[in-house]
């Protein structure tokens, strides 16, 4: 006890305690609203009389998806060589477009489930949406294998179902694993979504119930399941999200790597790398973050939700794309890196010719676009402009698409015979199918803005400081 | 003769509020009953002396099954049902197997999870004395409610009532069954 009482008197060389800083929290739901308030204004969107501008652009957006049916129908009426794939070109827009869907659900995913294991409380305003997005991207993506295979109405050999050849799918081939890894994360996706939304669509049932919309209460009351609130059912509840969110995680790392093997399993240069599965994880989260902004900055600003979507909301979603676009730019270098290393004469001529062959504009475009534009997200003044930094996400989504085209179109263009060199340019009808999908994702999101509310309302109120029992600030 | 009566409910404003007496109804030995609240109350489980949720076994179990199912599914396709050598690889390998059966361990674990909490929770059950009560949307809102059921063996309209109140519980009314 006496060495104990000389080293606190004669000021200890090491220190006996060592305080953590306190960090202040950060405040993720602004101007201390009530938990009414948050009911009040998301139930408000959905009650409210359809605005004016929610027409024109659902009008809008039919019309561009209108695109995608013509293209599909003719496909249908006519056979996949209306798409300008040739030799030896043979994949091309169909699997770019489908890449960069794909890629762009990937942050719903992370943002619900990685976000929700790390505990990363301001995921809450914007989790609903991206999820939402998540859903529709993989709609959008799942239009181009499935008309791909040509006679679509075989679409259902991908899977497993006994048929008259008794023959049965290929399991060693990539692309029969993209088919799992795509339908699981579909299905997974609904269902994250759908249990999200249970506590919400007994808000909307019991407040339409009240305002005497008796049709719209039985509609919600119907998906609602007889949710009550009841805490017995919030243990579960909360136990069964947590592990969605820990199965989740796996499954978003999982579906871009097997997307990556279909073109990393073949020996084709430029496709046959090893770094393939983590550079496509961090593209597709890169794009999903970029589409993220670009969807919930306008909702932001239309909704007036700035007080749920603040400030430090954006910084974070800024610093995430920042993060994941370094790591695209690195990826970039250490192709190059790797292909000079090799020594290997195919894999060096194939990324010579990515950046100076014929497809050279949309590798600069590439580059301009994913490696550059993530850097102004450094500055804090970039972050708070709010106009700005949704043009950036716009040039993030174009490069990522880009990357796709270059990664496919540039490695099957050139390989090793030159006897077996091409050129590939899009035929109208595929550049009508994807643009078309852009109506498609519209219409999909517009309406699941009108319908549904698009913040998860009882997580917004839990992470409020009147949620808190021991009587807000900071407990334990 | 009234309706039978499915229990009390009491209605509380705040969170520490519901928190403080859900512990009281706890400490007084009640079985049968539940606290409604708008979002899940960080600590509630443990005020109202609730067990950890039997959902992570059910989730297990879907796993197992899910991984199960696409090894024997690819090796029974494969190398059983319609032998088929593409490109010299072998009829079966539980390295070309791994994708699809580690998508399908999730595919099941999400079903069993989902299901097994609806299951274990009783969903959906569209029907229940609680949803008749009149303030019910407050509680999907921002009130919490503490519901005692009558069939608990402690229930004693007078007592409930005085403890409910005690709490801090206010309008405190019968539920009709």
């Amino acid at each position: 006890m006496a060495h104990a009482n000389h080293a606190t008197t004669a000021a200890p060389a090491i220190l006996l305690e060592v305080k953590p800083a306190l960090l202040p929290r950060a405040i993720l739901v602004s101007n201390n609203r009530s938990f009414s308030w948050i009911t009040e204004k998301i139930c408000g969107i959905i009650e409210g009389k359809t605005p004016t501008w929610w027409w024109v652009c659902f009008v809008l957006a039919c019309f561009v998806a209108s695109f995608t049916v013509a293209g599909i129908a003719y496909l249908i009426a006519t056979g996949v060589g209306v798409w300008g794939h040739a030799n030896p070109v043979n994949w091309a827009w169909d699997i770019v477009n489908f890449v960069f869907w794909i890629g762009i659900g990937h942050a719903g995913t992370l943002i619900s489930a990685i976000l929700c294991l790390l505990r990363q409380k301001w995921r809450t305003s914007i989790n609903r949406a991206a999820e939402a997005m998540t859903i529709f991207a993989v709609v959008c993506a799942a239009i181009f294998p499935v008309f791909h295979v040509g006679r679509v109405w075989y679409a259902w050999y991908l899977f497993p179902i006994p048929n008259s050849n008794a023959i049965w799918q290929n399991f060693r081939s990539p692309l029969e694993w993209d088919v799992f890894a795509v339908s699981t994360y579909g299905t997974v996706s609904v269902l994250f979504w759908y249990v999200g939304l249970l506590p919400d669509l007994a808000v909307l049932r019991d407040r339409f119930y009240s305002s005497g919309n008796k049709l719209r209460s039985a509609l919600y009351g119907f998906f609602a399941l007889g949710w009550r609130g009841s805490n017995r059912h919030w243990s579960n509840y909360e136990m069964a999200y947590l592990i969605l969110a820990g199965i989740s995680t796996p499954l978003v790392l999982s579906v871009h790597t097997i997307v990556s093997f279909d073109f990393a399993v073949s020996l084709l240069p430029g496709w046959h790398t090893t770094i393939f599965p983590p550079y496509f994880v961090a593209g597709a989260i890169f794009s999903g973050f970029g589409m993220v902004l670009t969807l919930m900055l306008p909702l932001r600003a239309i909704y007036k939700l700035e007080d749920l979507i603040t400030q430090y909301h954006i910084d974070c979603m800024c610093k995430i794309t920042l993060a994941t676009g370094t790591i695209v730019g690195y990826a970039y270098a250490m192709e190059f890196f790797i292909a000079w290393y090799s020594a290997n004469p195919y894999e060096g001529f194939a990324f010579i010719n990515r950046a100076f062959g014929h497809y050279a504009w949309a590798y600069w475009i590439m580059i301009s676009c994913n490696v550059i534009t993530p850097q102004f997200f450094w500055f804090k003044a970039v972050r708070h402009n709010t106009s700005f930094v949704w043009i950036l996400s716009i040039f993030v989504n174009v490069g990522m698409w880009f990357e796709r085209f270059v990664i496919i179109v540039t490695s099957l263009a050139r390989d090793f015979l030159p006897s077996s060199w091409g050129y590939y340019s899009p035929s109208i009808v595929e550049i009508f199918t994807f643009f078309g999908t852009f109506g498609v994702f519209s219409v999909l999101f517009l309406l699941f803005i009108r319908f549904l509310p698009i913040m998860p309302m009882a997580e917004l109120k839990a992470v409020t400081p009147q949620a808190d029992v021991h009587g807000g600030g900071d407990h334990h | 003769m009234a309706a039978p009566s499915y229990g009390l409910i009491a209605t509380f404003d705040t969170t520490p509020d519901l928190y403080h007496a859900a512990e009281k109804v706890r400490d007084a030995g009640y079985r049968n009953w539940d606290c409604i609240t708008p979002f899940p109350v960080h600590g509630l489980d443990q005020a109202m002396g609730l067990k950890r949720s039997i959902v992570p076994r059910i989730s297990l179990a879907g796993g197992i099954i899910g991984f199960c199912t696409g090894m024997s599914m690819i090796w029974w396709t494969g190398a059983v049902d319609y032998q088929l050598i593409v490109g010299g690889k072998p009829l079966f390998s539980p390295m070309f197997a791994f994708p699809v059966s580690y998508e399908l361990t999730i595919l099941f674990t999400a079903f069993a999870t989902i299901g097994g909490m609806f299951f274990v929770n009783g969903l959906p059950m569209h029907y229940h004395p609680v949803l008749k009560y009149e303030h019910i949307r407050r509680g999907m809102d921002d009130q919490f409610f503490i519901v005692i059921e009558t069939r608990d063996p402690r229930f004693n309209l007078a007592n409930t009532k005085a403890l409910l109140e005690k709490a801090g519980g206010k309008n405190i009314s019968e539920l009709e069954a």
